[in-house]
């Protein structure tokens, strides 16, 4: 049997993460640095991983209700409502194994073949990926540094067809760290309804913004029956590996997802779910003092990365949300991959180049601060000795 | 000089204290003036007290040992505590004095080069004091955090080196 043409056309086509080289170099690599982390360096709060163990002991090892347990999608609607004012019925949620999971139910339950969707470049890797493997077409809305990396009305009309069908939002964004003001969308949701996409809006980041309170697209006039909220556990309270995600919106998708849902996921773990309880019953008693107290820590260490990186020469627009920063490094001369692989080689600082989160990325790269201080300050020393050096 | 400033300040000394002005300039937000200044508001003000190292003593060789004392005492009249606690913290080896509600009075913390100058020091001078009605000792065996700082750390990267 060939069991390299067994494999499906639409996986085959979709090119390997740009990600998985300097992985597989950097892993190896003794006394190397790595800014190229996507996830927080805080470890899970304890009143949340002894929950968890509570859970176990407690004999809490069975299925829930497909959507998530009634408790856990309670503390969700009530906190959608209080941090974003998005008012959503219990069949309109659902818990899922990350917001990954989310997102990938999202696509698979509105794509017919053939059907675009508007992904944002530069954005996370999965979603134009996500898209094919639901046999649609992604098709990527190319966003400018002038402008910030925001979406704006001409950004969707270049790329928008008849066969448009829905529009990916990601904010505040992984990997160049933009936001999204209220005013912001007021500028592109007429476009939206206009040609009258699903917006799906990845707000995985929303704790993470510095200055300001996240704004939901999907409390926008008009947008709540259009979009569909995803959201997760993972960075707001330091939990990637409990793998806890959902996704709200108007109840025909919800459940749609939910079909797909039971079919191959059955429930989120129970365990984490009981986890996802006490981070969203405890920091929404206590005034979200653990979230502030990390946002307050990357927010220094942002302001250190911020202003660093432009003094050595590496220009980068100020990032608001998320823990990325994505400096524009054309005055080297080099492109992002030799960059990373150079900076990797000869100083040990692991970042991930821009063209890993989308085409036309050769003059960017994305460095992560969920890093200790003493690391960022090693490897900010290094940066420079490197650019020195060219 | 505002609130948010001294206590954005606080935070990073009590991280770090050995962080330089530059950084904690541009961490904050602020101009190193500013955090110059700041800083030295606090310290005259004794907001900020004293820059020391929490050691981990176990890793050096050593005999030095630290009790925790249990003091009950009789209050006199017109002083209350503040006297007797005065009279025990002003001992070097005492390093902690803390009233306590519950069943004694007086929390002392006192560390010496030895289990035997600990044990002198609390027949010899503690107990013997006036007011001081009756006292208990515990050694301290290990000390696992302190000063809210893990002491045992477990140097293991648990991350991914790079994650989307």
């Amino acid at each position: 049997m060939n069991t390299e043409q067994i494999i499906s056309t639409i996986v085959r086509e979709v090119p390997p993460s740009g990600i998985r080289k300097f992985f597989d170099i950097a892993s190896e690599m003794k006394d190397c640095i790595s800014l190229g982390v996507g996830e927080p360096d805080f470890d899970t709060p304890w009143n949340i991983r002894e929950s968890a163990i509570y859970a176990l002991e407690s004999g809490r090892t069975h299925y829930t209700s497909n959507y998530g347990s009634t408790e856990v999608r309670n503390e969700i609607l009530h906190y959608l409502d209080m941090r974003f004012s998005l008012r959503y019925d219990m069949g309109q949620v659902v818990v899922t194994v990350g917001a990954s999971e989310a997102l990938d139910l999202a696509f698979r339950a509105i794509m017919n073949p053939g059907d675009e969707v508007l992904v944002p470049a530069p954005s996370y890797v999965s979603y134009m990926p996500g898209v094919s493997f639901a046999g649609g077409i992604p098709v990527p809305m190319k966003l400018q540094e002038s402008e910030n990396f925001k979406i704006t009305p001409k950004s969707i009309r270049d790329a928008v067809t008849d066969k448009t069908k829905a529009i990916v939002v990601a904010f505040p964004n992984n990997p160049t760290g933009a936001i999204m003001t209220k005013e912001d969308y007021e500028q592109i949701t007429d476009v939206i309804i206009e040609k009258d996409l699903l917006v799906i809006s990845d707000e995985v980041y929303a704790e993470l913004t510095y200055g300001r309170d996240h704004c939901s697209i999907a409390s926008l006039p008009g947008m709540l029956e259009r979009t569909v909220v995803i959201n997760g556990f993972s960075k707001a309270f330091a939990m990637t590996g409990f793998r806890l995600g959902y996704a709200a919106g108007p109840k025909p998708v919800i459940d749609a997802m939910v079909k797909i849902h039971q079919y191959s996921m059955l429930c989120a773990s129970v365990i984490s779910q009981d986890a996802g309880v006490e981070a969203l019953r405890s920091e929404c008693s206590n005034g979200f003092s653990n979230v502030r107290k990390m946002v307050a820590e990357y927010n220094r260490r942002r302001r250190l990365m911020f202003a660093s990186l432009n003094e050595m020469g590496l220009k980068c627009f100020e990032p608001l949300g998320a823990f990325y920063i994505y400096p524009n490094i054309s005055s080297t001369g080099l492109d992002s991959e030799e960059f990373c692989r150079r900076l990797l080689f000869e100083k040990k600082v692991a970042c991930v180049p821009g063209t890993a989160f989308g085409k036309n990325m050769e003059n960017f790269i994305r460095c992560s601060y969920a890093s200790s201080y003493d690391n960022l300050k090693e490897a900010l020393k290094r940066i420079q000795s490197f650019i020195n050096s060219l | 000089m505002s609130n948010s400033i001294c206590s954005e300040i606080l935070d990073m000394l009590e991280t770090d204290a050995k962080m330089s002005i530059k950084d904690m300039a541009t961490m904050a937000g602020v101009s190193e003036n500013e955090v110059k200044e700041t800083i030295a508001k606090l310290e005259k003000e004794k907001v900020i007290v004293k820059y020391s190292a929490i050691v981990n003593r176990e890793k050096v060789e050593s005999d030095e040992t630290e009790a925790l004392i249990e003091v009950k005492v009789v209050p006199k009249r017109g002083l209350g505590y503040d006297d007797l606690a005065e009279r025990i913290y002003r001992f070097p080896e005492v390093k902690s004095v803390y009233l306590m509600s519950g069943t004694y009075d007086l929390s002392v913390i006192v560390r010496a080069g030895s289990l035997k100058q600990v044990s002198q020091f609390v027949f010899e001078r503690l107990a013997v004091l006036d007011g001081v009605s009756s006292t208990v000792t515990h050694f301290i065996m290990r000390k696992y955090k302190e000063h809210g700082v893990i002491l045992m750390v477990k140097d293991k990267e648990e991350r991914l080196v790079i994650s989307p």
